[in-house]
């Protein structure tokens, strides 16, 4: 057996067909028709999946490509799917062709040679990305390099019940406000990344700007840096929902606990997640949105190809699409998505300027100027150490 | 024809081929990477780094002792409340009722169970709602942990609800063969009470049949992964989710801790199937004691109570349960503490629809060919058998029952890695041979008993008018075993609805069946769409069942002797 077990390790790599050359979008274009995409993009979002769904019909319809959403609970399993095939010497047509990605995930893939580029800058529509204003062009401090598609702004924003509380201003509060009313706060469970995002939330609160932060994690700085929030979580976890002894798995299950009245504080990364969800009837119309006095963390979301895609024109016809402004327009409006947009909507032609600008962004949701700006994410490996840190001392009981 | 007949005698090897085949590749592929060995991210040494990695992640003894209590209180439960039910009801009219409620709930797939019962008991779950606030005063739902509680209550709970029909329907099939209601007449002449009466003269007999089908239970309950994500602890979670999460880590060196766990949980299982078999002789010896001592006891009346509330308390939890699911599919507004929703909306169905419709149509395609290839691998067998007098064993029957009691989480993540190194295409072909290995043993148990059971004078008074033995085979037979068949058909096709890990791991994300799609949503906790797909997905089990009732029904309308069989 052992045998036969080496032997079927050692099959050597096959070579790929040579990949289509983005700067050449004509002929990018026309490979794409007819091919399928599978898009792995974390699936537990009724609201992504519907605009995923559009997005599936629109390049049908525009480019004969066919987009399959392959709906993910973790996007973690997308990178390991592409890593066993690169094992397995599956260099072509393999199953994943487009992925939702960011931060910790992309610099693994990246740093393990994992993706096809660069290919983000020669999209056609990369022209109106906001390459100054927001951070399109590094995804938690690592380049992209263009190996990746930014398609969705993201900020962190609290939303609560306002039938049961008033906003707060900082973490502090927070764990004031969460002794005065124990059992009413909950976040999603670390390593989930929505989790993992409040410790950062929670450590850049505490502590102010380190610049520490935007470099690689090391053990002297950890431990600095990080000492305030672990007195922080100690005095916040015996008052959280469930006395921290179970948490939900997702954001979106939040929404759920606060419809069921079970809190009424939940952290989000998507502003206008809070009003989308009232119109889904999985939020109370009593639900609002609040964020820190000393701003929040915010990033932007992307899409990868992988080196074996089958599908690589298809794939970049997709990222084209989701950057077009009609696509941006679409995701936010909160009554679809309510993501905030990648785009410069002043560079914009007059027409889809106006569409952004008319946009009623919805009851729940923040303006601009409200939301302020968005703080940069720290490197990879801080997101890393920190949920395995919290892992240890919170996520395998006592 | 002369062909055929080597064909046919092999067809019992190329059975245990199916089915054994990638139970020890799977297994094969993840010792490999237990042991250090993964070349493709640069791991080349063997070691026994990746079992001190187990060793030392913070959660492995609670996931370990989490395991097993699930898996022996899961089972202990299950098979008590089954003995009790049988013991003291079997041959009332209350049994008949019991068993006609509670069969169906065998096909119920486990994760809509585990939905259906996470929001009836959950604080803000239906039965509190119905009491709230008017008994309980509670105004906001109580912060107390019922739902993936850190001793895995919930989760047994939900286990509980589905191997209770599991082992009722097992222990009907025994029974059938023993003459238990003499015995027990016998037991209640000499002054013994039922229950008693029973358990000493008819449950020593029945045990020795339905051993292998309890040793299912114990392994599944201990390392089912669907199940315990919906119910579950977190804090940490089980052995089994752990293992998935791992093999899921962007960290890739991870998966060797993966393989490393799934061997543990292999060596977990195996340990627990030990332990119980201890149990049993304990229990054999602590019976003889008993039937020497003579006591007559008390209690008969406490315990037949016991086995009828228990029963109808599972009966109840998964309707209610699935009713449920039915609510909140069509639910507007719904907050705690209403026990309604606020209005009724279309508009889950119609989101979701179109991908509902999509999605079951794969399901019925994998569904359908896994369950044809199974039921072609028996009949193949069982007619090799009846042609050239084998002999099923019971090291056969062992056989049959080893890829249900092998853990999948132990030996599907190396199947999806040898797969893959063999250059085999993850997709619906692959999904299908992997659902054979989990259908075909249901198929064959199913169908097995019926097909020996038929008279062979039949085909003699066939073969004596001129008919070969395919023709007796086609025209005789099998029409006349049409219920049974389809018997057999409904139970593959209920068992392949159902399948979680298979599906994920070996479908590598690109194969969607109504299963993995709802336990993908249940991680966002959309209730109104988990009810749109959990519904869904019972429909997809439970109405082969109903055509398995109807067609012989219909077809044999002017035929009645047919119609059972």
């Amino acid at each position: 057996m052992k045998r036969l077990l080496l032997a079927l390790l050692a099959v050597a790599p096959v070579t790929a067909a040579a990949d289509p050359d983005p700067a050449d979008w004509m002929s990018v274009v026309q490979e794409a028709q007819g091919q399928t995409v599978y898009w792995h993009a974390w699936g537990g979002s009724t609201t992504t999946n519907d605009f995923i769904g559009w997005v599936g019909r629109q390049v049908d319809e525009l480019y004969g490509v066919t987009l399959e959403h392959v709906k993910l609970t973790d996007t973690g399993e997308a990178v390991s799917r592409v890593l066993a095939e690169k094992q397995a010497g599956q260099d072509d047509d393999g199953a994943v062709d487009l992925i939702w990605i960011n931060g910790a995930n992309f610099a693994a893939m990246k740093g393990a040679d994992l993706l096809f580029g660069p290919f983000a800058e020669q999209l056609p529509n990369w022209q109106f990305v906001d390459v100054e204003g927001k951070t399109v062009t590094t995804d938690f401090t690592v380049p992209t390099e263009g190996y990746e598609s930014p398609w969705a702004m993201a900020q962190v924003v609290f939303i609560y019940d306002s039938a049961d509380m008033a906003p707060l201003g900082s973490v502090q509060e927070i764990l004031d406000w969460s002794q005065a009313n124990p059992g009413r706060f909950t976040f999603p469970q670390p390593p989930d990344f929505l989790g993992t995002t409040f410790l950062k939330q929670a450590l850049i609160d505490l502590v102010g700007p380190v610049d520490a932060l935007a470099e690689p994690v090391t053990e002297e700085a950890y431990a600095r840096v990080t000492a305030p929030l672990w007195a922080f979580m100690e005095a916040l976890t015996p008052t959280l929902w469930r006395e921290g002894r179970a948490y939900p798995q997702t954001g979106p299950r939040q929404l759920q606990l606060i419809a069921d009245d079970e809190v009424d504080l939940a952290i989000s990364f998507s502003p206008g997640e809070a009003t989308a969800a009232i119109a889904n009837f999985q939020l109370p119309d009593s639900a609002r949105t609040f964020v820190l006095d000393r701003g929040t963390l915010g990033n932007a979301s992307f899409v990868a190809i992988p080196y074996n895609s089958g599908s690589k024109a298809g794939a970049m016809v997709v990222a084209n699409f989701l950057i077009s402004p009609e696509a941006q327009l679409q995701a936010q409006d909160p009554e679809i998505l309510g993501y905030g947009t990648v785009l410069d909507v002043e560079t914009l032609p007059e027409m889809d300027r106006a569409g952004f600008e008319t946009l009623d962004l919805g009851i729940a949701t923040l303006s601009p100027v409200e939301l302020g700006p968005a703080l940069p994410e720290p490197h990879p490996s801080w997101a890393e150490r920190l949920a395995a840190d919290w892992v240890q001392r919170y996520g395998t009981g006592d | 024809m002369a062909l055929r007949r080597p064909a046919l005698a092999w067809l019992p090897a190329l059975t245990v081929l199916a089915m054994l085949g990638p139970v020890a590749a799977g297994l094969a592929g993840t010792v490999a990477p237990a042991l250090g060995y993964f070349p493709a991210i640069g791991a080349e040494r063997l070691s026994l780094a990746p079992f001190e990695a187990l060793f030392g992640w913070g959660g492995i003894w609670r996931a370990t002792f989490l395991s097993l209590t699930t898996g022996i209180g899961t089972t202990l439960v299950s098979l008590g409340l089954v003995v009790l039910i049988v013991a003291g009801w079997s041959g009332t009219r209350a049994f008949v009722a019991l068993r006609t409620v509670l069969s169906p709930l065998l096909s119920v797939p486990h994760a809509a169970a585990a939905f259906g019962l996470a929001f009836l008991i959950a604080p803000s779950g239906w039965i509190v709602r119905a009491l709230s606030p008017w008994a309980t005063g509670w105004e906001r739902p109580p912060d107390l942990l019922i739902v993936q509680d850190p001793y895995g209550l919930a989760l047994m709970a939900g286990l509980i609800v589905k191997e209770v029909p599991f082992l009722l329907l097992m222990t009907l099939a025994a029974l059938g063969q023993s003459n238990g209601a003499r015995a027990v007449t016998v037991a209640q002449t000499l002054g013994y009470g039922r229950v008693r009466g029973w358990l000493l003269t008819v449950f020593p007999q029945i045990y020795a049949q339905i051993r292998l089908p309890v040793y299912v239970v114990l392994a599944y309950a201990m390392s089912v992964v669907d199940v315990a994500i919906v119910l579950g602890p977190n804090t940490p979670p089980t052995l089994s989710v752990q293992i998935v999460r791992w093999m899921a880590d962007p960290d890739l060196s991870m998966r060797l801790v993966a393989a490393a766990g799934a061997l543990w949980q292999a060596v977990l299982v195996l340990g627990a199937i030990l332990l119980w078999r201890v149990g049993e002789v304990a229990a054999a010896a602590l019976g003889r004691r008993w039937v020497n001592a003579g006591a007559r006891g008390w209690g008969e009346g406490v315990l037949r109570q016991a086995g009828l509330w228990g029963g109808m308390v599972v009966v109840a939890a998964v309707a209610l349960g699935l009713a449920s699911l039915a609510v909140w599919s069509v639910a507007g507004a719904w907050r705690f503490p209403e026990v309604w929703p606020e209005g009724l909306t279309g508009r889950s169905w119609m989101r979701h629809g179109s991908e509902v419709a999509m999605t079951a149509w794969e399901t019925a395609v994998i569904a359908g060919v896994a369950v044809l290839i199974a039921l072609v691998l028996t009949v193949g067998c069982l007619e090799a058998e009846h042609r050239y007098r084998l002999r099923m064993s019971g090291r056969a029957l062992t056989i049959l029952y080893l890829p249900l009691i092998v853990p999948q989480v132990a030996f599907l993540p190396g199947l999806q890695t040898l797969m893959l190194m063999g250059g085999l295409k993850s997709g619906l072909w692959a999904v299908v041979v992997a659902h054979v290995v989990f259908v075909l043993p249901y198929v064959f148990l199913s169908l097995g008993d019926p097909y020996r059971a038929w008279d062979p004078r039949y085909a003699t008074v066939a073969a004596a008018l001129g008919a070969g033995r395919e023709r007796i085979l086609w025209r005789v037979r099998l029409p006349m075993l049409l219920a049974p068949v389809l018997t057999a058909l409904a139970v593959g096709l209920a068992v392949s609805v159902g399948q979680y890990l298979p599906t994920l791991l070996i479908g590598g994300g690109r194969v969607q069946t109504l299963t993995t799609e709802a336990v993908a949503l249940a991680s966002g906790g959309d209730r109104r769409a988990i009810g749109v797909y959990g519904l869904a997905q019972t429909a997809a089990a439970l109405l082969p069942f109903a055509a398995a009732v109807l067609i012989p029904a219909l077809v044999w309308r002017n035929r009645r002797g047919l119609a059972h069989g």
